[in-house]
Protein backbone atom coordinates (compact mmCIF):
# COMPACT_ATOMS: atom_id res chain seq x y z
CA UNK A 1 0.00 0.00 0.00
CA UNK A 2 1.40 3.54 -0.85
CA UNK A 3 2.42 5.65 2.22
CA UNK A 4 0.64 8.76 1.44
CA UNK A 5 -2.94 6.33 1.39
CA UNK A 6 -1.54 5.10 4.53
CA UNK A 7 -1.14 9.06 6.25
CA UNK A 8 -4.62 9.74 5.10
CA UNK A 9 -6.09 6.57 6.67
CA UNK A 10 -3.90 7.60 9.80
CA UNK A 11 -4.55 11.26 10.34
CA UNK A 12 -7.40 11.48 7.47
CA UNK A 13 -5.69 13.85 5.49
CA UNK A 14 -2.41 13.91 2.71
CA UNK A 15 1.17 14.19 3.41
CA UNK A 16 0.42 17.86 2.61
CA UNK A 17 -1.93 18.18 5.83
CA UNK A 18 -4.75 18.81 3.25
CA UNK A 19 -8.12 16.85 3.42
CA UNK A 20 -9.22 14.85 0.39
CA UNK A 21 -10.96 16.80 -2.35
CA UNK A 22 -12.65 13.31 -3.08
CA UNK A 23 -15.98 13.84 -1.20
CA UNK A 24 -16.58 17.28 -3.06
CA UNK A 25 -16.45 15.40 -6.86
CA UNK A 26 -18.93 12.44 -5.18
CA UNK A 27 -21.14 15.39 -3.87
CA UNK A 28 -20.94 16.98 -6.98
CA UNK A 29 -21.38 14.06 -9.42
CA UNK A 30 -24.33 12.34 -7.36
CA UNK A 31 -26.00 15.93 -8.23
CA UNK A 32 -24.68 16.00 -12.11
CA UNK A 33 -25.41 12.11 -12.62
CA UNK A 34 -29.29 12.74 -10.66
CA UNK A 35 -29.42 16.12 -13.25
CA UNK A 36 -28.94 14.49 -15.95
CA UNK A 37 -31.24 11.14 -14.85
CA UNK A 38 -33.83 13.73 -14.72
CA UNK A 39 -33.74 15.27 -17.56
CA UNK A 40 -33.53 11.83 -19.99
CA UNK A 41 -36.34 10.88 -17.83
CA UNK A 42 -38.50 14.00 -18.67
CA UNK A 43 -37.60 13.52 -22.33
CA UNK A 44 -37.93 9.73 -22.31
CA UNK A 45 -41.71 9.47 -20.68
CA UNK A 46 -42.73 12.51 -23.26
CA UNK A 47 -41.40 10.36 -26.07
CA UNK A 48 -43.26 6.95 -24.87
CA UNK A 49 -46.14 8.77 -24.17
CA UNK A 50 -46.38 9.24 -28.05
CA UNK A 51 -48.37 6.23 -28.54
CA UNK A 52 -51.44 8.39 -27.51
CA UNK A 53 -50.84 10.36 -30.79
CA UNK A 54 -50.95 7.36 -32.39
CA UNK A 55 -49.14 3.93 -33.54
CA UNK A 56 -47.79 5.78 -36.57
CA UNK A 57 -46.36 8.49 -34.34
CA UNK A 58 -44.62 6.26 -31.73
CA UNK A 59 -43.90 4.19 -34.95
CA UNK A 60 -41.97 7.26 -36.60
CA UNK A 61 -40.64 8.28 -33.30
CA UNK A 62 -39.07 4.84 -32.60
CA UNK A 63 -37.31 4.53 -36.06
CA UNK A 64 -35.95 8.49 -35.57
CA UNK A 65 -34.16 6.97 -32.30
CA UNK A 66 -32.85 4.10 -34.98
CA UNK A 67 -31.45 6.79 -37.39
CA UNK A 68 -33.49 5.73 -39.60
CA UNK A 69 -33.17 8.94 -41.54
CA UNK A 70 -29.14 7.64 -41.99
CA UNK A 71 -29.81 3.91 -42.25
CA UNK A 72 -32.58 3.12 -44.00
CA UNK A 73 -34.94 0.91 -42.03
CA UNK A 74 -32.90 1.91 -38.99
CA UNK A 75 -30.85 0.83 -36.62
CA UNK A 76 -32.09 -0.71 -33.74
CA UNK A 77 -28.07 -0.68 -31.86
CA UNK A 78 -28.16 3.14 -31.58
CA UNK A 79 -31.23 2.28 -28.80
CA UNK A 80 -28.74 -0.04 -26.83
CA UNK A 81 -25.98 1.83 -27.37
CA UNK A 82 -28.44 4.55 -25.41
CA UNK A 83 -29.43 2.45 -23.10
CA UNK A 84 -26.11 1.20 -22.05
CA UNK A 85 -24.80 4.97 -21.58
CA UNK A 86 -27.97 5.29 -19.38
CA UNK A 87 -27.25 2.49 -17.67
CA UNK A 88 -23.70 3.47 -16.83
CA UNK A 89 -25.10 6.90 -15.85
CA UNK A 90 -27.66 4.92 -13.04
CA UNK A 91 -25.12 2.76 -11.81
CA UNK A 92 -22.69 5.54 -11.32
CA UNK A 93 -25.74 7.69 -9.73
CA UNK A 94 -26.95 4.84 -7.48
CA UNK A 95 -23.29 4.37 -6.24
CA UNK A 96 -22.96 7.66 -5.26
CA UNK A 97 -26.56 8.11 -3.90
CA UNK A 98 -25.60 4.73 -1.64
CA UNK A 99 -23.24 7.22 0.59
CA UNK A 100 -26.35 8.94 1.95
CA UNK A 101 -29.03 5.83 2.71
CA UNK A 102 -29.04 4.90 6.51
CA UNK A 103 -26.41 2.49 6.96
CA UNK A 104 -28.26 0.55 10.20
CA UNK A 105 -30.96 0.21 12.42
CA UNK A 106 -29.88 2.88 14.43
CA UNK A 107 -29.43 5.61 11.36
CA UNK A 108 -33.03 4.14 10.40
CA UNK A 109 -34.91 4.58 13.21
CA UNK A 110 -33.57 7.62 14.35
CA UNK A 111 -34.79 8.98 11.20
CA UNK A 112 -37.95 7.37 11.15
CA UNK A 113 -39.04 8.33 14.83
CA UNK A 114 -37.85 12.05 13.66
CA UNK A 115 -39.82 11.95 10.90
CA UNK A 116 -42.66 10.65 12.55
CA UNK A 117 -42.43 13.36 15.67
CA UNK A 118 -41.55 16.78 13.72
CA UNK A 119 -44.23 16.47 10.66
CA UNK A 120 -41.97 18.00 8.16
CA UNK A 121 -42.91 17.68 4.50
CA UNK A 122 -39.33 17.77 3.23
CA UNK A 123 -37.77 15.62 6.07
CA UNK A 124 -40.76 12.65 5.26
CA UNK A 125 -39.80 13.19 1.23
CA UNK A 126 -36.76 11.75 2.23
CA UNK A 127 -38.60 7.92 2.81
CA UNK A 128 -40.05 8.47 -0.71
CA UNK A 129 -36.83 8.49 -1.94
CA UNK A 130 -34.71 6.57 -0.14
CA UNK A 131 -37.55 3.76 -0.99
CA UNK A 132 -38.20 4.61 -4.70
CA UNK A 133 -34.26 4.75 -4.95
CA UNK A 134 -33.66 1.30 -3.44
CA UNK A 135 -36.30 -0.28 -6.02
CA UNK A 136 -35.12 1.30 -9.02
CA UNK A 137 -31.70 -0.85 -8.19
CA UNK A 138 -34.09 -3.90 -9.43
CA UNK A 139 -36.75 -1.98 -11.83
CA UNK A 140 -34.38 0.51 -13.69
CA UNK A 141 -32.02 -2.37 -14.06
CA UNK A 142 -34.53 -4.90 -15.86
CA UNK A 143 -35.93 -2.14 -17.89
CA UNK A 144 -32.23 -1.34 -18.97
CA UNK A 145 -30.99 -4.69 -19.65
CA UNK A 146 -34.01 -5.45 -21.65
CA UNK A 147 -33.64 -2.60 -23.59
CA UNK A 148 -29.51 -3.16 -24.45
CA UNK A 149 -30.70 -6.60 -24.94
CA UNK A 150 -33.36 -6.27 -27.08
CA UNK A 151 -33.67 -3.12 -28.49
CA UNK A 152 -35.14 -4.26 -32.02
CA UNK A 153 -38.16 -4.96 -29.43
CA UNK A 154 -39.93 -1.35 -29.53
CA UNK A 155 -42.69 -0.23 -31.30
CA UNK A 156 -46.14 0.03 -30.98
CA UNK A 157 -46.78 -3.70 -30.81
CA UNK A 158 -43.71 -5.10 -30.40
CA UNK A 159 -43.78 -2.90 -26.86
CA UNK A 160 -47.07 -3.32 -26.48
CA UNK A 161 -46.57 -7.16 -26.62
CA UNK A 162 -44.17 -6.98 -23.84
CA UNK A 163 -45.64 -5.12 -21.48
CA UNK A 164 -49.25 -7.32 -22.14
CA UNK A 165 -48.10 -10.77 -23.68
CA UNK A 166 -44.95 -10.63 -21.71
CA UNK A 167 -46.86 -9.49 -18.15
CA UNK A 168 -43.99 -6.62 -17.69
CA UNK A 169 -46.85 -4.39 -16.77
CA UNK A 170 -47.00 -5.04 -13.14
CA UNK A 171 -42.94 -3.71 -13.09
CA UNK A 172 -43.52 -1.25 -15.60
CA UNK A 173 -46.58 0.29 -13.46
CA UNK A 174 -43.86 -0.08 -10.46
CA UNK A 175 -40.78 1.59 -12.40
CA UNK A 176 -43.19 4.48 -13.58
CA UNK A 177 -44.73 5.37 -10.30
CA UNK A 178 -40.82 4.91 -8.39
CA UNK A 179 -38.93 6.71 -11.22
CA UNK A 180 -41.64 10.40 -11.26
CA UNK A 181 -41.25 10.22 -7.29
CA UNK A 182 -37.58 9.44 -7.34
CA UNK A 183 -36.94 12.11 -10.30
CA UNK A 184 -39.29 14.79 -8.55
CA UNK A 185 -37.93 14.82 -5.23
CA UNK A 186 -34.47 14.73 -6.58
CA UNK A 187 -34.99 17.14 -8.73
CA UNK A 188 -36.34 19.68 -6.15
CA UNK A 189 -33.17 18.99 -3.77
CA UNK A 190 -31.00 19.69 -6.41
CA UNK A 191 -32.70 23.15 -6.57
CA UNK A 192 -32.48 23.49 -2.57
CA UNK A 193 -29.05 22.43 -2.06
CA UNK A 194 -27.14 24.16 -5.11
CA UNK A 195 -29.62 27.38 -4.24
CA UNK A 196 -30.90 26.94 -8.11
CA UNK A 197 -34.16 28.46 -7.88
CA UNK A 198 -37.07 30.03 -4.62
CA UNK A 199 -37.97 26.69 -2.71
CA UNK A 200 -41.76 27.76 -2.88
CA UNK A 201 -42.19 28.30 -6.41
CA UNK A 202 -39.89 25.32 -7.17
CA UNK A 203 -41.81 23.06 -4.90
CA UNK A 204 -44.91 24.11 -6.76
CA UNK A 205 -43.96 23.52 -10.28
CA UNK A 206 -42.26 20.10 -8.83
CA UNK A 207 -45.95 18.66 -7.82
CA UNK A 208 -47.67 20.14 -10.80
CA UNK A 209 -45.12 18.33 -12.82
CA UNK A 210 -45.30 15.10 -11.16
CA UNK A 211 -48.96 14.82 -11.29
CA UNK A 212 -48.37 15.45 -15.15
CA UNK A 213 -45.96 12.99 -15.73
CA UNK A 214 -47.85 10.44 -13.55
CA UNK A 215 -51.00 11.16 -15.90
CA UNK A 216 -49.34 10.91 -19.20
CA UNK A 217 -47.69 7.34 -18.03
CA UNK A 218 -50.53 5.72 -16.72
CA UNK A 219 -52.56 6.59 -19.69
CA UNK A 220 -49.69 5.56 -21.99
CA UNK A 221 -49.27 2.34 -20.16
CA UNK A 222 -53.29 1.85 -20.12
CA UNK A 223 -53.09 2.63 -24.31
CA UNK A 224 -50.16 -0.18 -24.36
CA UNK A 225 -52.25 -2.34 -22.53
CA UNK A 226 -54.88 -2.06 -24.49
CA UNK A 227 -52.89 -2.36 -28.41
CA UNK A 228 -51.57 -5.56 -26.58
CA UNK A 229 -55.06 -6.91 -25.41
CA UNK A 230 -55.91 -6.40 -28.88
CA UNK A 231 -52.47 -7.59 -30.66
CA UNK A 232 -52.45 -11.03 -28.37
CA UNK A 233 -53.54 -13.68 -31.22
CA UNK A 234 -50.33 -11.82 -33.36
CA UNK A 235 -48.24 -11.52 -30.74
CA UNK A 236 -44.35 -11.07 -32.03
CA UNK A 237 -45.51 -9.70 -35.26
CA UNK A 238 -44.57 -6.11 -36.25
CA UNK A 239 -46.05 -2.97 -37.01
CA UNK A 240 -45.59 -1.37 -40.58
CA UNK A 241 -47.03 1.70 -41.40
CA UNK A 242 -48.26 0.22 -44.51
CA UNK A 243 -50.49 -2.99 -42.95
CA UNK A 244 -52.00 0.13 -40.33
CA UNK A 245 -53.64 1.53 -43.38
CA UNK B 1 -63.46 19.84 25.93
CA UNK B 2 -61.61 21.89 28.28
CA UNK B 3 -63.16 24.05 30.97
CA UNK B 4 -63.41 28.01 30.18
CA UNK B 5 -63.50 30.12 33.04
CA UNK B 6 -65.23 33.60 33.26
CA UNK B 7 -61.57 35.63 33.14
CA UNK B 8 -61.56 33.94 29.74
CA UNK B 9 -58.45 31.85 31.17
CA UNK B 10 -59.11 27.76 30.03
CA UNK B 11 -57.49 24.84 31.71
CA UNK B 12 -54.82 23.16 29.43
CA UNK B 13 -52.61 20.44 30.44
CA UNK B 14 -48.90 20.38 29.89
CA UNK B 15 -47.68 16.83 29.81
CA UNK B 16 -43.78 17.06 30.20
CA UNK B 17 -41.00 14.32 29.33
CA UNK B 18 -39.62 13.33 33.06
CA UNK B 19 -36.29 11.43 32.87
CA UNK B 20 -33.03 12.29 35.24
CA UNK B 21 -30.37 10.22 33.21
CA UNK B 22 -27.82 10.44 36.20
CA UNK B 23 -29.94 8.59 38.21
CA UNK B 24 -30.28 4.99 38.17
CA UNK B 25 -33.64 4.56 39.63
CA UNK B 26 -35.43 7.04 37.46
CA UNK B 27 -37.58 5.96 34.72
CA UNK B 28 -38.14 7.92 31.65
CA UNK B 29 -42.26 8.61 31.70
CA UNK B 30 -44.99 11.58 30.84
CA UNK B 31 -46.39 13.13 33.23
CA UNK B 32 -49.17 15.48 33.30
CA UNK B 33 -49.94 19.19 34.78
CA UNK B 34 -52.98 21.02 34.54
CA UNK B 35 -52.98 24.47 34.72
CA UNK B 36 -54.77 27.14 34.20
CA UNK B 37 -54.43 29.51 31.13
CA UNK B 38 -54.22 33.13 31.34
CA UNK B 39 -54.18 35.80 28.12
CA UNK B 40 -50.34 36.13 26.52
CA UNK B 41 -49.25 32.82 28.67
CA UNK B 42 -46.27 31.96 27.04
CA UNK B 43 -44.48 28.09 27.64
CA UNK B 44 -41.80 30.07 29.57
CA UNK B 45 -44.45 31.29 31.64
CA UNK B 46 -46.55 27.83 32.29
CA UNK B 47 -42.97 26.21 33.10
CA UNK B 48 -42.79 29.12 35.88
CA UNK B 49 -45.88 28.45 37.10
CA UNK B 50 -45.75 24.56 37.53
CA UNK B 51 -42.00 24.98 38.63
CA UNK B 52 -43.24 27.34 41.46
CA UNK B 53 -46.38 26.43 42.63
CA UNK B 54 -46.88 22.96 41.16
CA UNK B 55 -43.66 20.49 41.14
CA UNK B 56 -40.11 21.97 42.32
CA UNK B 57 -38.32 18.93 40.87
CA UNK B 58 -39.36 19.61 37.17
CA UNK B 59 -36.09 20.70 35.10
CA UNK B 60 -35.77 23.46 32.20
CA UNK B 61 -33.59 25.92 30.94
CA UNK B 62 -34.23 29.69 30.29
CA UNK B 63 -32.02 32.97 30.71
CA UNK B 64 -33.75 35.91 28.66
CA UNK B 65 -37.39 35.51 28.65
CA UNK B 66 -37.26 37.10 24.93
CA UNK B 67 -35.74 35.05 22.65
CA UNK B 68 -32.59 36.37 22.28
CA UNK B 69 -30.31 33.34 24.60
CA UNK B 70 -31.94 30.69 23.04
CA UNK B 71 -31.74 28.57 26.45
CA UNK B 72 -34.92 27.71 26.54
CA UNK B 73 -35.38 25.35 22.91
CA UNK B 74 -37.58 22.26 23.69
CA UNK B 75 -39.77 19.90 21.42
CA UNK B 76 -42.87 21.32 21.60
CA UNK B 77 -45.90 19.11 20.02
CA UNK B 78 -43.56 17.88 17.91
CA UNK B 79 -41.41 20.62 16.65
CA UNK B 80 -38.26 21.99 18.40
CA UNK B 81 -39.23 25.90 19.20
CA UNK B 82 -38.26 28.20 22.05
CA UNK B 83 -40.91 28.45 25.23
CA UNK B 84 -40.64 31.95 25.74
CA UNK B 85 -41.74 32.37 22.05
CA UNK B 86 -44.29 30.42 21.98
CA UNK B 87 -48.04 31.04 23.37
CA UNK B 88 -50.08 28.52 25.19
CA UNK B 89 -53.02 30.11 22.73
CA UNK B 90 -51.30 28.34 19.61
CA UNK B 91 -52.47 24.85 20.88
CA UNK B 92 -56.46 24.92 20.52
CA UNK B 93 -56.84 21.66 21.72
CA UNK B 94 -55.16 23.03 25.48
CA UNK B 95 -53.09 19.56 25.32
CA UNK B 96 -49.12 20.77 25.29
CA UNK B 97 -46.26 17.43 25.08
CA UNK B 98 -43.12 18.76 25.72
CA UNK B 99 -39.34 16.66 25.40
CA UNK B 100 -35.74 17.79 25.64
CA UNK B 101 -34.31 18.92 22.41
CA UNK B 102 -32.80 15.52 20.57
CA UNK B 103 -29.68 15.51 19.61
CA UNK B 104 -27.69 17.08 22.82
CA UNK B 105 -26.56 15.53 25.89
CA UNK B 106 -29.35 15.42 28.27
CA UNK B 107 -28.97 16.83 31.61
CA UNK B 108 -32.24 16.14 33.01
CA UNK B 109 -36.61 16.62 32.21
CA UNK B 110 -36.43 19.68 29.51
CA UNK B 111 -32.88 20.38 30.26
CA UNK B 112 -30.30 19.63 27.52
CA UNK B 113 -26.66 20.65 27.23
CA UNK B 114 -26.01 23.21 23.85
CA UNK B 115 -22.99 24.39 25.64
CA UNK B 116 -20.60 21.51 25.05
CA UNK B 117 -21.66 21.34 21.10
CA UNK B 118 -21.52 24.63 20.41
CA UNK B 119 -18.61 24.99 22.06
CA UNK B 120 -16.87 22.17 20.07
CA UNK B 121 -18.54 23.05 16.63
CA UNK B 122 -16.89 26.70 16.90
CA UNK B 123 -13.16 25.04 17.87
CA UNK B 124 -13.99 22.67 15.00
CA UNK B 125 -15.02 25.73 12.20
CA UNK B 126 -12.85 27.89 13.95
CA UNK B 127 -15.51 30.30 14.66
CA UNK B 128 -13.94 33.55 14.75
CA UNK B 129 -12.08 36.14 12.46
CA UNK B 130 -8.62 34.86 11.40
CA UNK B 131 -6.56 37.29 9.68
CA UNK B 132 -2.34 37.01 10.11
CA UNK B 133 -0.96 40.20 8.49
CA UNK B 134 -0.30 42.85 10.57
CA UNK B 135 -2.75 45.12 12.90
CA UNK B 136 -3.01 48.63 13.76
CA UNK B 137 -5.12 48.82 16.69
CA UNK B 138 -4.35 52.24 16.88
CA UNK B 139 -6.15 53.08 13.15
CA UNK B 140 -10.29 52.50 12.85
CA UNK B 141 -10.96 49.64 11.37
CA UNK B 142 -11.17 48.68 7.51
CA UNK B 143 -14.59 50.12 6.27
CA UNK B 144 -17.22 47.12 5.03
CA UNK B 145 -19.74 48.18 2.57
CA UNK B 146 -23.00 48.44 4.78
CA UNK B 147 -25.22 46.60 2.44
CA UNK B 148 -22.39 43.13 2.89
CA UNK B 149 -22.18 44.55 6.68
CA UNK B 150 -25.97 44.03 6.66
CA UNK B 151 -25.42 40.70 5.00
CA UNK B 152 -23.09 39.54 7.83
CA UNK B 153 -24.94 40.77 10.52
CA UNK B 154 -28.32 38.78 9.24
CA UNK B 155 -26.12 35.19 9.65
CA UNK B 156 -24.43 37.00 13.81
CA UNK B 157 -28.30 37.18 14.45
CA UNK B 158 -27.75 33.41 15.30
CA UNK B 159 -28.62 32.76 18.96
CA UNK B 160 -27.41 29.08 18.80
CA UNK B 161 -30.65 27.60 20.66
CA UNK B 162 -29.70 24.49 18.87
CA UNK B 163 -33.14 24.15 16.79
CA UNK B 164 -31.52 23.76 13.66
CA UNK B 165 -30.07 20.81 14.91
CA UNK B 166 -32.96 19.24 16.78
CA UNK B 167 -34.66 19.83 13.50
CA UNK B 168 -32.17 18.07 11.27
CA UNK B 169 -32.63 14.02 10.19
CA UNK B 170 -29.23 14.29 9.20
CA UNK B 171 -27.84 15.16 12.63
CA UNK B 172 -29.89 12.65 14.62
CA UNK B 173 -28.92 10.08 11.91
CA UNK B 174 -25.47 11.15 12.07
CA UNK B 175 -24.44 12.55 15.13
CA UNK B 176 -20.99 14.17 13.91
CA UNK B 177 -22.17 16.19 11.56
CA UNK B 178 -21.68 20.39 12.38
CA UNK B 179 -25.16 21.18 11.02
CA UNK B 180 -26.77 24.36 9.84
CA UNK B 181 -25.48 26.20 12.89
CA UNK B 182 -21.83 25.66 12.14
CA UNK B 183 -22.34 26.12 7.84
CA UNK B 184 -24.04 29.52 8.61
CA UNK B 185 -21.16 30.01 10.56
CA UNK B 186 -18.40 29.52 8.28
CA UNK B 187 -20.83 31.43 5.69
CA UNK B 188 -20.82 34.52 7.79
CA UNK B 189 -16.79 34.35 8.30
CA UNK B 190 -16.32 33.69 4.47
CA UNK B 191 -18.43 36.93 3.53
CA UNK B 192 -16.00 39.17 6.06
CA UNK B 193 -13.63 40.86 4.39
CA UNK B 194 -11.63 41.51 7.69
CA UNK B 195 -11.25 37.44 7.68
CA UNK B 196 -8.67 36.51 5.00
CA UNK B 197 -9.28 32.81 5.22
CA UNK B 198 -9.58 31.43 1.37
CA UNK B 199 -11.74 29.04 0.38
CA UNK B 200 -8.88 26.25 0.24
CA UNK B 201 -8.72 27.01 4.41
CA UNK B 202 -12.06 26.86 4.78
CA UNK B 203 -12.59 23.74 2.97
CA UNK B 204 -10.39 21.98 5.57
CA UNK B 205 -12.91 23.06 8.01
CA UNK B 206 -16.11 21.36 6.31
CA UNK B 207 -15.15 20.08 3.77
CA UNK B 208 -16.29 16.31 4.45
CA UNK B 209 -19.13 14.39 4.99
CA UNK B 210 -19.50 15.96 8.45
CA UNK B 211 -19.43 18.92 6.94
CA UNK B 212 -20.90 20.34 4.07
CA UNK B 213 -21.13 17.56 2.00
CA UNK B 214 -23.55 15.65 4.84
CA UNK B 215 -26.12 17.88 4.69
CA UNK B 216 -28.96 16.37 2.79
CA UNK B 217 -30.86 19.70 2.51
CA UNK B 218 -33.79 18.70 4.38
CA UNK B 219 -34.59 21.81 5.68
CA UNK B 220 -35.80 21.23 8.81
CA UNK B 221 -33.09 24.31 9.84
CA UNK B 222 -34.36 26.52 8.07
CA UNK B 223 -38.06 26.03 8.90
CA UNK B 224 -37.65 25.97 12.46
CA UNK B 225 -34.85 28.43 13.01
CA UNK B 226 -37.24 30.55 15.41
CA UNK B 227 -34.77 33.74 13.98
CA UNK B 228 -35.62 32.75 10.92
CA UNK B 229 -32.08 32.74 9.14
CA UNK B 230 -31.60 32.31 5.33
CA UNK B 231 -29.96 28.67 6.06
CA UNK B 232 -30.75 27.50 3.03
CA UNK B 233 -29.10 29.99 0.92
CA UNK B 234 -25.98 29.86 2.63
CA UNK B 235 -25.72 26.46 2.48
CA UNK B 236 -25.94 26.08 -0.70
CA UNK B 237 -23.64 28.98 -0.80
CA UNK B 238 -20.88 27.14 0.89
CA UNK B 239 -21.47 23.96 -0.83
CA UNK B 240 -21.45 26.44 -4.50
CA UNK B 241 -17.61 27.60 -3.12
CA UNK B 242 -16.15 24.56 -1.67
CA UNK B 243 -17.28 22.49 -4.89
CA UNK B 244 -15.20 24.72 -6.54
CA UNK B 245 -12.12 24.52 -4.55
CA UNK B 246 -11.21 21.01 -6.13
Amino acid sequence: MQKNHLIELLTQKDNRKKKSKIPARLDFLQSATGAVLVLFIMFHLLFESSILLGKDAMYALTKAFELDFVFKGGEPLFIAFLAFGVFVVFILHALLAMRKFPSSYREYSAYRLHSQMIQHEDTSLWFIQITTGFMMFFLGSIHLYTMMTQPDKIGPFASADRIYSDTMWPMYLLLLVSVVLHASVGLYRLIIKWGWGERQKSKWMIKAATIFYLGIGLVSLGAYMKIGYEHRGEYGKRYTVEANR
Amino acid sequence: MHRVYEDGGREIVLTIFRHNPNDEDSIPHFQDYPIIERPGMTLYIALTQIYTSMDHDVSFDFVCRAGICGSCAMVVNGKPRLACRTLTSEFSEGKITLLPLPTFQHIKDLSVDTGTFMNAMTKRVEGWIVNNSPQDISTIEKPIDPELSDEIFELDRCIECGICLASCATKVMRPNFVGAVGLNRVARFSLDPHDSRSDEEFYELIGDDEGIFGCMSFMGCQDHCPKHLPLQKQIAYMRNKMVKVC
